[in-house]
């Protein structure tokens, strides 16, 4: 065991790269770097994509160069910027942040399964929005004035808060524990799907219908009323995820190994899982209840940039890449347009089904 | 940076520390002083408050009354990220997320010194390259910690801790789970790293023959209390075997240091046979 001189040579060649410039050192992942670009790349593709077929089909050519500002085609130029942007910026908002809420939530629960669905956040906020849509409700008119622009969003935000900040109490006993709060995060989850499911028994049956697709995650008819603020709000949220990024690797050590490097574990874990909610319930104010993105985005980026942890930014490049291309789909795949919901679910749940069957494989 | 305090007598004591979990105190109204520079063991039964000890000088656990005092001011006065440039912990069972290589956990120990943007800088690079040398590991520094033998993960997170350039390193049960030459391949480790770099090491031990080998001065303790301390020749006898582990057994001198150890013949009860015994 006693090689002092030997492995001298071999010792320089850590895995570590970083880029230095006098006092500054930025850690490099190369992978990560390569994975990012492609990704950002796609994103600009899927969302010329999603607007090409966002409607009666657009020449693609045509509308990625609108996309890049091109104002020679006034009939493209306006389609693209004005009748489908709101829905395609949609789409990129719910992917990106549903995936950036599930890599903080998977990491600080060093869990992949903890995904916003599982811990009770968008059930929550579906409840809220239910509960605005029924009782509110205008039957074949559909919510109207105040109630559409500010009682939904707000209901929907003020649930998905309360939810979060419940299980987390609930599953708080001297620091968190990654099962305790999945499950407390079920039981909350399951609670509010019942009390949704009884709400919708109390409207008039055209509200209702309108609930149900809302609870399917649709992004049909989203004008920018509703999407610009929500992108602001989002937009300031990502940027404190991504800088939130260096302490999140901590967290997913054990909480004594994070406390003796230094840091205020709870305090970060509070901090990254309000981030979470908030992005959360913003993504299904939008979208509604979007399934499966926050949990499979950020173990594909994990996957695809071989990080230890999720990285907040790639997930957040990589849902938003899969809501478009769900969304663009779901729109054109049968002669009725479909929720994109519906997409994501078909593709997500055989993903939950591998996932679990890993774990079991690995637990026996 | 890693110039001494002017002398402060002690660097890390426990004043009338009482410390508990959810239930009742553990360890009540404890003081302790760890000497400085040298290896400390805290041995003792099961459940006697050894790991909530180190626990607690390692802020860890936040004391219910009394205070621990690093460099004449109490932990809770220091903020935890300038303690982790003093104090490295490395607890029992350590856990860190799959797929983690060990150069990438090792460059963890930097973390307490870097900021955002000084994340990994040519010093960085340098104490963690050395760190990987002087545990032995440069060679597994691309290797995921999980495909390591238990030993060599122990040592790669030694490795980590000495990363974190501190005085002061504590260690809970840093031989568990290892084969006699793996204890033995640790402790070595931990001696070198005393008797070469001057740290105060601090650890809690379970097999006696082995803390009195390789430490200067060893802390037993029963029901939460300190029984007594001091060198391993004087604190490794029979009699202290018999009244804090309830253990019947010859302490003889092992030949190479001439340190105290334990040869066990029994428990107390079977090895007096009925005989009255205080408890």
């Amino acid at each position: 065991m006693k090689r002092s001189s030997a492995p001298r040579t071999q010792a320089t060649t850590t895995s570590i790269s970083a880029l230095r410039l006098g006092p500054v050192s930025l850690r490099l992942n190369v992978r990560a770097l390569v994975v990012a670009g492609a990704l950002g790349v796609s994103l600009v593709a899927s969302m010329a994509l999603h607007i090409a077929f966002g409607g009666s089909p657009l020449w693609y050519p045509d509308v990625l160069l609108a996309l890049f500002g091109n104002t020679a085609d006034t009939a493209v130029h306006l389609a693209v910027t004005e009748f489908r942007a709101p829905r395609m910026a949609a789409a990129v908002l719910v992917g990106a942040c549903l995936a950036a809420a599930g890599a903080i939530t998977q990491t600080v629960a060093r869990n992949p399964l903890a995904s916003p669905d599982v811990l009770g956040v968008t059930s929550g906020a579906s409840l809220g929005a239910v509960a605005v849509l029924v009782i509110a409700g205008g039957g074949h008119a559909g919510l109207s004035g105040l109630a559409a622009t500010v009682g939904l969003p707000v209901a929907a935000l003020a649930a998905g808060l309360v939810s979060g900040v419940a299980v987390y109490l609930l599953a708080y006993r001297r620091g968190i524990d990654s099962y305790r709060l999945i499950l407390v995060g079920l039981g909350i989850s399951g609670l509010a799907a019942s009390l949704t499911t009884w709400i919708l028994t109390l409207g008039d049956v055209t509200s209702a219908a309108q609930a149900l697709t809302w609870m399917m995650g649709s992004l049909n008819g989203k004008d920018w009323a509703l999407v610009q603020p929500a992108a602001t709000i989002a937009a300031v949220l990502l940027i404190a995820a991504l800088l939130c990024d260096r302490w999140l690797l901590l967290t997913s050590f054990g909480e004594d190994v994070a406390v003796s490097l230094g840091t205020r574990i709870g305090l970060v874990r509070l901090i990254a899982l309000t981030i979470a909610v908030l992005l959360a319930s913003v993504a299904t104010v939008v979208g509604g209840p979007v399934a499966f993105v926050a949990l499979a985005s950020p173990q594909i980026a994990r996957v695809l940039s071989r990080s230890v942890v999720p990285p907040v930014g790639i997930s957040a490049l990589f849902g938003a890449v899969f809501v478009l291309l769900a969304d663009a789909i779901a729109a054109n795949a049968l002669s009725a347009p479909l929720p994109v919901g519906v997409i994501t679910a078909i593709v997500g749940a055989p993903y939950l089904i591998f996932l679990i069957l890993k774990y079991q494989r690995r637990l026996t | 940076m890693s110039t001494h305090p002017v002398a402060s007598a002690t660097q890390l004591r426990a004043e009338n520390v009482t410390l508990g979990y959810d239930g009742q105190d553990i360890i009540t109204d404890l003081s302790l002083t760890i000497p400085d520079g040298q290896v400390t063991s805290i041995i003792g039964p099961n459940g006697c408050g050894k790991s909530t000890l180190l626990r607690g000088l390692g802020r860890l656990l936040a004391p219910r009354s009394g205070q621990v005092i690093l460099d004449g001011a109490p932990l809770a006065a220091h903020s935890t990220r300038h303690i982790a440039t003093r104090i490295s912990v490395l607890p029992q069972a350590p856990t860190a997320p799959s797929g983690l290589t060990v150069a990438d956990l090792v460059s963890r120990g930097r973390h307490p010194r870097q900021k955002w943007y000084q994340q990994f800088s040519a010093t960085d690079q340098t104490v963690v390259e050395n760190a990987l040398l002087a545990t032995d590991m440069a060679q597994f520094a691309n290797t995921p910690l999980e495909e390591l033998s238990g030993g060599q993960r122990q040592r790669a997170w030694i490795s980590m801790t000495l990363a974190q350039e501190t005085d002061i390193l504590l260690l809970d049960e840093p031989t568990t789970y290892l084969d006699l030459a793996h204890q033995v391949d640790v402790l070595e480790l931990i001696h070198r790293l005393n008797r070469e770099h001057g740290r105060t090491v601090v650890m809690v031990l379970h097999d006696i023959s082995l803390a009195a080998r390789y430490s200067d001065h060893i802390v037993a303790m029963k029901n939460g209390r300190i029984m007594t301390q001091g060198h391993p020749e004087d604190v490794v006898t029979a009699e202290l075997l018999r009244d804090v582990f309830g253990l019947a057994a010859h302490v003889v001198s092992e030949p190479t240091a001439g340190r105290p150890h334990v040869i066990p013949l029994g428990t107390v009860q079977a090895a007096l046979a009925g005989a009255n015994r205080t408890d």
